[in-house]
């Protein structure tokens, strides 16, 4: 049995033009020991799928419909407040986009990652800060430095102290928003290793939130990609990079240039994404794609099981 | 010099002075200074690409700059086409401006809001007094979007940037560059900002006007699967250095020196089945202030030797077109 199970998810935003269909129908599996890759352009609904997850949307965010089974509780009909008590940060916590620009910069980061645990368990300061100290040894900070201010620290450690804190309350699943896009190839290189053996030794769940493939590749045991709200193609991730379903899925992957092997041309896919306040009709990626048909411009196509149970592709091209 | 080398830079250098506050400047010794680029020289030719990789802080973008002159060496010379760029005065500079230009990273930030794109466009055209007619400038303008692929013209020249995406945005920029039709193109991370789906467009597009004005183009990147796409040619920086400099594949499939190895294998590769090799280095890159002695990159290389601590490598040609500062390769 999956750990959460994402089904039907919509959720929009409500803007005076209308509602944006920032999550639309959007369904996917994690299990215990998973690291899913959830991949797309910007404003594809990555981190909106994220939000809604965690149930920090803003004022004008709303999930609409769909459920959140998170050991079989639905984390869409459960109040905000318990929630908070008892999924945020225990069983749930998260590594936010710019998280490690965030840390206060007043706070001793010792502290800071304390917080998070007395804020949610009902421990002493002490005994707080003595797990700590064996997070920080864990993300490979050392815990001679939990005295340390955050701008005594280089981007890579502030990125590891973020991530000692999503791991503060023992959590099964981290949802991690680009936690690399602002570190340098070797840095990102050495956070990302740490990231993978932390999985490893802990059996975490994970939920890497990226637009780049390159990246999840080296990551991920799963892909799934999203395209204007919604997944278009999602499976294991041999599957997704060697056999490819989706026509966005290939042109994505063609945009990604590698360091190694014969070179090859880039493809790139013309014209924009579309407006989510207003998305076209049938596949949403039908305007943009080079095999559309009459089809494809007026029914919305079905998720359907390609050549495993595990990898699904939403086209009505797949399997005619 | 050969004829067709268009820039040519001499053992440029350049350190940033640290402002200090009153008293700590009483106290110090000496004014610290950051050692931003530090004897760099290298040419390009005519219908030549050269891309300069490295982490953030290695002196890529200052090194762009200073070919420019948008900011003064502390050292060394620039050379266009013979003509000594850094000793020119302003009025050489104006004209030697007309055939330069620079294209920066972020669309969002480059391009004035309040001006329409026809004016940001026309701008470079009208400075530097290029075309008198107001029917001349316009023709140009429209010339180089529909080079760019924004068309119909008429459409886009009457909006503002804040009308357009981020990709329309980078290719108003990358037009107001080519408008005085440029001899020589820096461009820092030129579509960094971009997703990946519309980024190899825009680059071809980039690449298209890079070839009909036969211009030199010096290619800033920290991506350097991205530059091997891109580049003739590659030289790799690290703390104000250039280490390697070489054709492109050479450098990518077969580095040589020890950064340039440990930087193209910590490049993710959209292969999950792909096996490499897993060096990743320790550390992060020293304090500019403070250069390690010898060869900068000492501390953290895997192959360091008592040498390394103390002599600094020389930059030589080891093969045909390959340079390279490392003691390992210099016995």
């Amino acid at each position: 049995m999956p750990l959460m199970e994402v089904q039907n998810l919509k959720m929009y935003f409500e803007t005076l033009r209308g509602h944006v269909k920032a999550v639309d129908d959007v369904s996917f599996n994690v299990h215990k020991g998973d690291s899913l890759g959830l991949a797309g352009e910007s404003g594809c609904g990555k981190t909106s799928t994220a939000l809604a997850i965690l149930r920090l949307l803003p004022w004008n965010g709303e999930i609409i419909g769909g459920s959140i089974l998170f050991d079989d509780v639905d984390l869409v009909k459960l109040g905000q407040e318990r929630f908070r008590q008892e999924f945020r940060w225990k069983r749930i916590s998260a590594i936010f986009q710019g998280a490690m620009n965030a840390l206060h910069p007043t706070m001793r980061i010792g502290d800071q990652i304390a917080e998070s645990i007395t804020t949610h368990e009902s421990v002493g300061k002490k005994e707080a800060l003595e797990r700590v100290a064996k997070l920080l040894d864990l993300v490979g900070i050392g815990a001679s430095r939990i005295d340390r201010y955050p701008h005594e620290l280089s981007g890579g450690m502030k990125q590891r102290t973020v991530t000692a804190m999503s791991l503060a309350c023992n959590p099964d699943l981290i949802i991690a928003d680009e936690p690399t896009t602002a570190l340098d190839v070797i840095v990102r290189a050495q956070v990302l290793k740490v990231m993978r053996e932390l999985q490893h030794k802990l059996n975490l769940s994970l939920i890497i939130i990226s637009h780049d493939l390159s990246m999840l590749a080296e990551t991920c045991n799963r892909i799934a990609i999203m395209y204007a709200g919604t997944i278009v193609e999602c499976g294991d991730v041999v599957a997704i990079f060697k056999e490819p379903l989706h026509p966005y899925t290939k042109k994505l992957l063609g945009a990604f240039p590698s360091v190694i092997g014969e070179k090859k041309e880039l493809s790139a896919i013309h014209g924009f994404p579309p407006d989510l306040l207003n998305p076209p009709t049938g596949c949403r990626f039908h305007p943009r794609c080079s095999y559309a048909t009459d089809v494809c411009r007026t029914e919305d196509p079905k998720m359907v099981e390609a050549d495993s149970s595990e990898h699904r592709v939403a086209c009505h091209l797949v399997g005619v | 010099m050969p004829q067709d080398v268009s820039i040519n830079a001499k053992n440029l250098t350049k350190y940033f002075t640290i402002k200090m506050g009153f008293f700590s400047s009483l106290l110090s010794k000496s004014i610290p200074v950051v050692h931003a680029v530090d004897d760099v020289s290298f040419d390009i030719e005519r219908d030549e690409i050269l891309g300069l990789v490295g982490e953030s802080g290695c002196g890529k973008t200052t090194t762009g700059r200073l070919l420019l002159r948008l900011i003064e060496p502390t050292a060394g010379e620039v050379h266009f086409k013979g003509f000594e760029v850094t000793a020119a005065d302003e009025h050489e500079m104006r004209r030697l401006r007309q055939k330069m230009q620079i294209i920066f990273q972020d669309p969002y930030e480059s391009l004035n809001p309040r001006m329409s794109i026809f004016d940001i466009i026309a701008e470079p055209l009208r400075i530097q007094k290029i075309v008198d007619s107001p029917r001349e400038v316009r023709k140009r303008v429209v010339e180089v979007l529909e080079d760019l692929e924004m068309t119909p013209p008429e459409e886009y020249i009457y909006r503002f940037p804040h009308e357009l995406s981020g990709g329309q945005r980078q290719r108003v920029a990358i037009a107001r560059a080519f408008v005085i039709r440029p001899e020589f193109l820096v461009a820092d991370e030129p579509v960094s900002m971009l997703d990946a789906s519309i980024r190899s467009e825009v680059l071809d597009l980039l690449l298209g006007l890079v070839r009909k004005y036969h211009s030199s183009f010096l290619y800033i990147t920290h991506d350097i699967a991205l530059a091997r796409y891109i580049c003739d040619r590659i030289g790799v920086m690290y703390l104000g250095k250039i280490v390697e400099r070489g054709p492109t594949e050479d450098v990518i499939l077969k580095p040589l020196h020890p950064y340039t190895e440990a930087l193209i294998s910590a490049v993710p590769v959209p292969d999950p089945t792909a096996k490499r090799s897993d060096i990743v280095l320790k550390g992060e890159v020293p304090s500019a202030v403070n250069p390690p002695p010898g060869c900068r990159f000492h501390t953290r290389c895997p192959y360091a030797m008592k040498i390394c601590r103390e002599k600094e490598p020389e930059f030589t040609e080891i093969e045909e077109n390959r340079y390279l500062a490392c003691h390992k390769y210099a016995s």
